[in-house]
């Protein structure tokens, strides 16, 4: 038995000692600890990274802005690169956890992301001072065609009592609130008790009608042809169509949500450099279109744009909507109290 | 009649009992990547998994860290149950009462005030503050199912052991531990499980490039779970299964 432990515990460590060591002269410009989103990178463009500069990348991942959040502000890893989403930008930056980028170093960056992407990221990132968009995109309404008559437009038909139990609502609370405050013309930022008292009312109206509130099923319920109407991310919806050809995309006319994942830099990292440098790489038109066709969400980069083959993709309005076109809103970070206010209207709509 | 209702109850049981599993195991050989459609028969998931070498890893680690965690639980907690044995009544009950708390605490307390003390203590994030932690948590459950069989012992064998000659290590070894065994092998059992699917003290301890298998399936989460996880929870389920005949099996011939 004790000969038994000693063994095991002996390979354990060799193995430990040797994963460990050996790395140096294959990488000898260090290391970069990248924290991003699971499924948001093509595998191969971090192989090529490595190879092209001697970095090597320390990946890991995380499934929600919340649990990003604790991890990189208690310093547990030290990430150099994080990709948090607008309103989680405005938070870091708020709390000063954000290192300023020194746009020299990002050519790429500069010449490559859209003006537009810049001037939209103003809204959580003032002075466009700590973050390089990476993927964007709307929040909009996915229909079936042969289920709805005439054209979808208008948040308004979530409200049709003629598709009652076959609509599907977000279960996130911006994200059902934003339908509503986008309905009345209110800013999807709203913290104003009478507006948010006001769209809980419209929601709970609305209740009887949907089927559910779910996240990830929009995308499968309404392949199946399980539902008429979902709202959804306009990155599923270019999927859910090439699955179900009868499914649409439609930006609602009142507005709405546009979602920016950023690349920042924490106050706390190992390596700016390396940071910057990996930053700067994702930026290149090549490696932002092989990532576009892993991750299907709509890059910002509109020089990778231009090298898109499909010219029904290039072209496409669900991938790339003018911007302008619409009225479109980030989500910002509302403070405590609006969160609080937030989840007590959800919590009473929920139990209604 | 009433037998009936027996067998129609049983089979409902059953049913909402191992539905999610065949629907899972379905769709693991489902070609298209959407649960809601059926694109026919294949095994490309199956060789996927094989090729993806951040599941493997993932795997690997999960086994390892299970299985090295529940180890060592269990040599701590087979130690811990034969000092709180022999406590008065008073301190017993104090230190099982200490043993619970991290049991009834919640997952993310002991999760974070983890964290917490492997920064105040400098240490580097990865395999081993990972290892720690599923120690921690792990020993309560050992001492939980060691302890009843402790208290049924009956304490004069052991003396008598030692009255025969036998040094302590020799007569635990050949009195105690054999009737306790059955207690430290369903605790082992039970840390080993327990360490497989934790979620969130991993989260918490883990540090960048180390992934378990269920820090990776939530990592998912944005972009919808991979078919290739899947096909993976397949191969679990039926070697779970499979070992679990082997098990159940082997007495019944000794009985015999």
């Amino acid at each position: 038995m004790k000969k038994l432990i000693a063994l095991l515990l002996t390979c354990v460590l060799s193995a430990s000692v040797l994963t460990g060591c050996g790395n140096a002269d294959k990488y000898p410009n260090g290391k970069v600890y990248v924290y991003n989103w699971g499924e948001y990178i093509d595998p191969e463009t971090i192989e090529m990274f490595e190879k092209e500069t001697g970095i090597q990348v320390v990946y890991d991942e995380f499934d929600t802005n919340e649990t990003m959040y604790p991890k990189v502000e208690a310093g547990t890893s030290r990430y150099d690169v994080v990709c948090p989403s607008d309103y989680m930008i405005q938070k870091m930056v708020d709390n000063d956890l954000l290192a300023e980028l020194n746009w020299d170093n990002l050519p790429n960056a500069k010449a490559n992301i859209g003006e537009q992407y810049y001037e939209q990221s103003l809204a959580f990132d003032p002075g466009n001072k700590y973050s390089v968009p990476y993927c964007w995109g709307t929040v909009g309404i996915l229909y079936n065609t042969k289920m709805v008559d005439g054209p979808v437009d208008s948040w308004s038909i979530l409200w049709d009592e003629k598709y009652a139990d076959s609509i599907l609502m977000q279960d996130s609370v911006r994200d059902l609130f934003m339908v509503a405050l986008a309905s009345l013309g209110y800013s999807l930022n709203s913290t104003d008790e009478a507006e948010l008292q006001e769209a809980k009312e419209l929601l709970i109206a609305q209740k009887p009608l949907v089927q559910a509130y779910v996240i990830d099923q929009v995308r499968d319920k309404m392949i199946g042809n399980e539902a008429a109407l979902g709202v959804i991310y306009s990155g599923e919806a270019i999927y859910t169509q090439r699955e179900n050809p009868d499914l649409a995309y439609v930006i609602p006319k009142e507005g709405t949500n546009v979602w920016i994942d950023s690349w920042v830099i924490p106050k706390n990292c190992q390596n700016k450099e390396n940071a910057e440098k990996f930053i700067d790489f994702m930026c290149r038109d090549d490696i932002a279109l092989m990532n576009f066709d892993f991750i299907t969400y709509s890059t910002p980069n509109t020089a990778a744009r231009e090298l898109i083959e499909d010219e029904d993709i290039k072209n496409s309005d669900i991938a790339f909507p003018d911007l302008s076109l619409y009225k479109l809103e980030t989500y910002s970070y509302l403070g405590e109290e609006a969160d609080t206010l937030y989840n007590e209207l959800w919590k009473e709509i929920k139990s209604n | 009649m009433r037998n009936a209702a027996k067998k129609i109850y049983i089979t409902l049981i059953f049913i909402f009992l191992y539905a999610p599993i065949v629907t899972l195991i379905v769709l693991s050989f489902n070609a298209s990547k959407s649960r809601a459609k059926w694109g026919g028969f294949t095994l490309k998931w199956y060789q996927n998994l094989f090729k993806n070498q951040d599941i493997l890893n993932a795997l690997w680690n999960t086994l390892l860290i299970a299985f090295l965690s529940a180890f060592i639980a269990t040599v701590i907690g087979t130690i811990a149950c034969i000092a709180i044995q022999s406590m008065k009544k008073r301190n017993r009950t104090i230190l099982i009462g200490i043993t619970n708390i991290p049991m009834l605490n919640a997952e993310i307390v002991t999760g974070i005030s983890l964290m917490l003390l492997f920064i105040v203590l400098g240490m580097n994030f990865g395999f081993l503050t990972i290892l720690l932690a599923h120690i921690t948590f792990n020993i309560p459950y050992v001492i939980l199912s060691i302890m009843p069989r402790m208290k049924q012992l009956n304490p004069s064998t052991y003396e008598a052991a030692l009255d025969l000659g036998a040094s302590h290590m020799k007569a635990f070894f050949s009195v105690t531990f054999p009737d306790i065994l059955p207690g430290i092998l369903s605790g082992f059992l039970m840390a080993f499980t327990m360490s497989l699917d934790d979620f969130i003290i991993t989260h918490f301890t883990k540090g960048p490039g180390i992934d378990t298998l269920s820090t990776k399936i939530y990592t998912e989460v944005k972009k919808g779970i991979k078919p290739e996880m899947y096909a993976l929870s397949t191969l679990i389920f039926l070697t779970v299964l499979v070992l679990l005949i082997l098990v159940n099996r082997s007495p019944k011939e000794k009985d015999v």
